[in-house]
């Protein structure tokens, strides 16, 4: 029974943990332009030097 | 879309957003990005690549002709988007997004827990696994439930009933029956059903909002805007630019060539020709003189000219034209969802069953504790999960297919009117012709000519110079190299072509026919003339013929005059209706509605948008007026009719799905609702069957992806 006591509680923080972290994302404007996203790893940031 | 970076300034600066077509690539982003901000009056740009936008926040001295010259500079042709233009399906599908999200957690967890109860555990535990669940799916219900309780109970004031009645009413009374087990210790607590069954619903919901907000960037991405704004003469001789909304009358516009005119206005001072086709369906362009009346939204074509403004806003005629629209409509609100309509049978069905259960149970000498449970069971096996997934799945699949084929769909309810219309009106500028006008014997031309050509209509503006321009190009003319270029408005384009002097422009005969003809003129050579026709699309014919065999009739309804329409209507074996105004075309819409038709209209320009709005359903093509393109269902990219066939094929095929879905739903609960009446349902497998029931409709959705071919 402790051991449920512990898991339990763990298994629930993570998966709330999860939610929090959508939902951050989510108001952060990460889901606005998904497609953009994808292709924004390959611009070239470098500038000339 | 909102900002994503906090301005920091003390001052706001405006933001104004673009629609960018022409981005299609992750160098694109950068071009534009990085481009625009080497401009000292813009502080930041930001390119969103799925709505094809890019939101530039600037310095207020910075106005829109200058911003629409900086991007075009950058090589990307923008049109600005009305900021007023209220973004609710962001924030519905946002909305969904975060119920959708609660559900999900919520649903993982409580069944986390009630495996170990379906796998044994007893007593203690097994009421402390009730507790939690409770816990976690109590503030779940309160807040993923809200949209349908929020529906319903909406409906339910208006003393109409809709799918989410019984789905409020289901989720309701479980939560509460598993709530009261949970206090006395019972076996069954129904909370995974309950969080589940919101889960899929909202997945369901969140679908079809993420349809109708796909489909409004693409169109809103093509929309052109007709005029934002004019220059306006001021009184101290200085020109400034002025929104459409902010025109008054009495200003003087100054209105360049190829730009569209902003307001309602008299001729002050200049001549030139204007392209009325989207006001009023005319193809020949007109020609204007100093006293004439011009109407908002039509094309200036050959020269600057000074307008006085007469009315302007709510005044001008497009105005009339969007009341018209209002009221035409209104009709199409009262269309009731497949899904509804299967509610409306549905629920009362559902609710007398489980009542019915309980009072068996109670006579067969049940305890009422025990009546109650079985009824419950019955709710949630027969909670249409999968009706509410088996319309938004199929629907979203096909909307997927179709705007991969360039044809876009506004939402669910324009597919399912799209599968029933049996009658096809067309307009014919724009629609069953390409609406601009095409050289027809540019073949005939020497080499030599079509190079010069090819040289001199680079350097105009002019509709027929740029439609030569474009012919050529695509034919893989290389263009000759000439020097003193310069453009006399209203003439034509000179320059010298080695030694000799070359020209483009109207032909020295009579003035009405010359608006469709150009003239090429070298040195010593004879003049050659360019012939111009508004071409009929491709495969109209064809489109025609697949409609006919999908049993629509089709006819034309056009603005235009009876000689212009009577070659198209011959091509393509069609019955005409000539020089209709706005209100004819609704009258003859009403007309095969009172008959007992349900109209398709296919249109593009503004007389159109009554119309398009009083169809059953309506089509409009991607070069179609904003009025016509907001006004429509459906709007398809490309020069080619066909996407007008497919539309309707594609609808149908999946209107064929649904049913089957429908089909399979009510099959699940021909199998399940006995054993539920029977007591023989556990929340194992309530949650086994909603689940298997919701994957098969799904699954048979996705058999759409090929719909569009």
């Amino acid at each position: 029974m402790t051991g449920l006591a512990l898991l339990i509680p763990v298994a629930l923080g993570l998966g709330l943990l999860g939610l929090v972290c959508f939902f951050w994302s989510l108001k952060n404007g990460q889901f606005d332009d998904a497609d953009g996203a994808a292709l924004r790893i390959l611009i070239d940031e470098e500038g000339p030097l | 879309m909102t900002a994503t970076t906090p301005n920091r300034n003390p001052v706001q600066l405006p933001q104004t957003e673009f629609a960018v077509p022409g981005v299609r690539c992750a160098g694109c982003i950068a071009k534009l990005e990085n481009g625009l901000m080497l401009d000292p009056g813009i502080a930041s740009a930001r390119v969103n690549f799925t709505a094809k936008r890019v939101a530039i926040t600037h310095l207020p001295e910075l106005q829109l002709p200058q911003l629409v010259n900086i991007l075009g500079d950058l090589g990307f042709e923008a049109v600005p988007i009305a900021a007023d233009v209220p973004d609710g399906t962001q924030q519905e599908s946002r909305e969904m997004l975060q119920a959708m999200a609660v559900a999900g957690f919520a649903m993982m967890n409580i069944m986390l827990l009630s495996v170990s109860v379906w796998s044994g555990a007893q007593g203690f535990t097994r009421d402390l696994f009730h507790w939690i669940s409770a816990l976690i799916a109590l503030p779940t219900v309160a807040y993923s439930g809200r949209p349908f309780f929020r529906s319903a109970w909406a409906a339910l004031r208006k003393k109409r009933t809709n799918m989410d009645v019984p789905i409020s009413i289901g989720v309701l009374i479980t939560t509460a029956l598993s709530l009261f087990e949970t206090f006395t210790h019972g076996p069954h607590a129904y909370f995974d059903g309950v969080v589940m069954l919101l889960f899929f619903l909202l997945t369901g919901r969140w679908l079809d909002v993420v349809m109708r907000s796909r489909a409004r960037d693409g169109v809103s991405a093509l929309l052109k805007q007709t005029a934002s704004g004019a220059m306006v003469l001021g009184k101290d001789g200085k020109t400034r630019w002025i929104e459409t909304k902010a025109l008054s009358i009495g200003m003087e516009m100054i209105v360049a060539a190829g730009e569209r005119i902003a307001a309602d206005g008299i001729i002050l001072d200049g001549s030139s020709s204007v392209d009325l086709s989207l006001l009023t369906g005319e193809s020949a362009p007109q020609i204007v003189r100093e006293g004439d009346r011009v109407h908002a939204g039509t094309l200036n074509i050959d020269n600057p000219v000074t307008v006085r403004v007469t009315a302007a806003g709510a005044d001008t005629a497009i105005a009339d034209i969007a009341r018209l629209m209002e009221k035409a409509g209104q009709s199409k609100s009262l269309y009731v969802r497949v899904a509804d309509r299967a509610a409306r049978l549905y629920a009362p069905a559902v609710h007398t069953l489980a009542a019915l259960s309980f009072l068996g149970w109670m006579l067969a000498g049940a305890g009422w504790h025990e009546s109650l449970l079985v009824a419950v069971a019955v709710l949630i096996i027969t909670c249409p999960c999968a009706l509410g997934l088996a319309v938004p799945a199929a629907q979203i699949v096909v909307a997927g297919a179709l705007m991969r084929a360039g044809i876009l769909v506004k939402d669910g309810s324009a597919l399912e009117r799209l599968a029933e219309v049996d009658r096809a009106m067309f307009d014919k500028t724009g629609t069953l012709t390409r609406g601009r006008p095409e050289p027809v014997n540019l073949d005939n031309a020497t080499d030599e000519q079509r190079s010069i050509l090819l040289a001199l209509s680079r350097a105009s503006r002019h509709p027929l110079s740029e439609s030569i321009r474009r012919t050529l190009e695509a034919a893989g003319t290389q263009a000759a190299s000439l020097s003193k270029i310069r453009e006399i408005a209203g003439s034509g384009v000179y320059a010298v072509s080695g030694t000799r002097d070359v020209s483009l422009g109207r032909p020295d005969y009579d003035m009405a026919s010359a608006a469709m003809a150009a003239q090429l003129l070298i040195a010593g050579q004879t003049p050659f003339t360019i012939h111009f026709t508004d071409q009929i699309r491709s495969a109209a014919a064809e489109t025609i013929t697949e409609l006919q065999r999908l049993g629509i009739e089709s006819t034309i309804l056009s603005g235009d005059r009876a000689s212009a329409v009577a070659p198209v209507a011959r091509t393509l074996g069609l019955t005409a209706q000539t020089a209709m105004l706005p209100e004819d075309k609704l009258d003859a819409i009403a007309r095969q509605k009172k008959a007992g038709h349900r109209v398709l209209m296919v249109g593009d320009g503004l007389n159109d948008g009554p119309a398009l709005a009083a169809g059953h359903a309506s089509i409009a093509p991607a070069s179609a007026s904003d009025v016509g393109q907001n006004a429509a269902d459906v709007v398809f990219l490309g020069d080619a009719l066909t996407p007008v066939a497919t539309a309707v094929r594609a609808a149908r095929r999946t209107q064929q799905i649904v049913r089957q879905n429908f089909g399979l739903a009510i099959g699940y609960n021909v199998i399940a609702v006995p054993l539920a009446i029977a007591g023989q349902v556990t929340p194992l497998i309530a949650a086994a069957a909603m689940s298997g029931s919701s994957l098969i409709v799904v699954a048979n959705a996705l058999r759409l992806r090929g719909a569009a071919r």
